[in-house]
């Protein structure tokens, strides 16, 4: 097991595919690798990319990935896609836009369907980016799979957000304004030469105006057409400029800590939850039922007497 | 994975076996067009892919393939199983298969075919 670690940290992109499988497929096995990992994480830093299907996540992680390997860092991509709901399968398709960076060998991208959790994320994902950042990348860049208003699970896993959206995206602002947007430390205005753009990234400026109180971070609404790069120097300026200034002033500590005892809490709810589904496995709900049913006895006291059996 | 080599635009039926093994209950992953056979191989190893399924079109199979077992015999991957779609004749099929081709799919396949070899093959 410690070899798997050891060559996940020397770069082996074998065993990292591998890692993230085990990982995904929640086999036993990870417990024993997670902790011997676990020291050789928390290095890198962690940029989410989020926003609805089709804003242009894909394409602006790539273009993120190439200003960051110009610098001479390193790059881990996980690219969060839909698994469907009635089969099981997924069609992950984000690495068609990120053709080119496989060339690279400071580049490791890895797809990971959603598993049909809500959030945006998989619950896998915390782990693989913890894969990721073992293998020393200097930064690790999370993509979700395509949100709608709710799905903020991406703030509780990276240091920095960056929520992407179109101007077709305009009818829509209002409803993002109570969820996804407010999670956002970098907002940007994709497909800006399209022609609805303008008016979209005033009222999208207006809304975050006075948003984030507490810090003294203001919410930068940038404008890009990611396809062709224009503008993403600047989202990653602001990036930069994001990680340096959180660091000097705490708010990137402070937003790890608050992450970590998520994470910790989440966790174990997640253990109480499997502790009671094993002790419900033991329960007889075939005369529960049937006393309900006959209307023997009432299905109140039937709950409060199962209850009663649970530890 | 299901992957496009090289100078080769034909992605109709790549797509549609990848939709088909979507509907199967599988992860699919579709690397785009004109990707080299290196950057393929790269790619399902960092996936960790159980299968790799090349589609070609192109004629240029007989240097597409012996490349990707090349550099997956390089990155010490050659459990991952290689497949094909579309058109090679059955000579260099055989000849494809004495390098390490598991299977190989011409026109008018149909995709229950293709999934019912990859359940059987990868348990």
């Amino acid at each position: 097991m410690s070899d798997l670690v050891s060559r996940v940290r020397a770069g082996d992109i074998r065993a990292a595919g591998r890692l993230i499988s085990l990982i995904d497929r929640g086999e036993d096995l990870i417990e024993k690798v997670l902790p011997i990992l676990f020291p050789f994480t928390g290095n890198a830093y962690r940029i989410g990319i989020t926003g609805p299907p089709g804003a242009g996540k894909s394409t602006l992680a790539s273009a993120i990935c190439k200003r960051y390997l110009d610098a001479g860092q390193s790059v881990g991509i996980l690219a969060v896609d839909i698994t469907s709901p009635f089969t099981g399968g997924a069609l992950l398709g984000d690495r068609i836009r990120m053709q080119g960076l496989t060339q690279d060998a400071r580049v490791f991208i890895r797809s990971i369907g959603n598993g049909g959790v809500p959030g945006g994320l998989s619950r896998s994902a915390r782990d693989a980016m913890r894969v990721l950042e073992a293998m020393g990348k200097d930064v690790v860049i999370v993509e979700t799979a395509g949100v709608g208003q709710t799905d903020v699970e991406i703030a509780h896993s990276v240091d920095a957000v960056v929520l992407v959206t179109v101007p077709e995206a305009g009818d829509e602002v209002q409803a993002l304004k109570a969820g996804i947007l407010e999670v956002a430390d970098i907002i940007v205005l994709n497909k800006k030469d399209r022609p609805e753009a303008d008016g979209l990234g005033s009222e999208l400026q207006d809304l975050v105006a006075g948003q984030h109180d507490t810090s003294d971070w203001q919410v930068p609404v940038l404008r890009t057409a990611a396809r062709t790069g224009d503008g993403v120097d600047e989202v990653v300026e602001a990036l930069i400029l994001f990680e340096t200034q959180g660091k000097r002033t705490g708010g990137f500590l402070t937003r790890r800590k608050v992450q970590a005892e998520r994470e910790l809490r989440e966790r174990l709810r997640q253990r109480m939850i499997d502790r009671v589904d094993e002790q419900l496995g033991a329960l007889d709900f075939e005369t529960a039922v049937n006393e309900v049913v006959d209307g023997t006895a009432d299905i109140y006291g039937v709950l409060d007497d199962l209850s009663s059996r649970l530890m | 994975m299901v992957a496009k080599v090289g100078l080769d635009g034909h992605d109709r039926g790549a797509k549609v076996v990848a939709r088909a093994l979507r509907d199967a209950g599988m992860e699919v992953i579709y690397t785009g067009l004109h990707q080299t056979a290196e950057e393929v191989v790269t790619a399902a190893v960092q996936e960790d892919v159980d299968v790799l399924g090349v589609s070609t079109l192109s004629g240029a199979h007989m240097t597409i393939f012996p490349k990707i077992f090349e550099k997956l015999r390089s990155l010490d991957a050659e459990d991952i199983l290689v497949v094909g779609g579309g058109i090679i004749p059955p000579v260099e099929r055989e000849a494809l298969r004495a390098q390490g081709l598991s299977e190989f799919w011409g026109p008018g396949t149909h995709t229950g075919d293709i999934i019912s070899f990859l359940k059987d093959a990868v348990k």
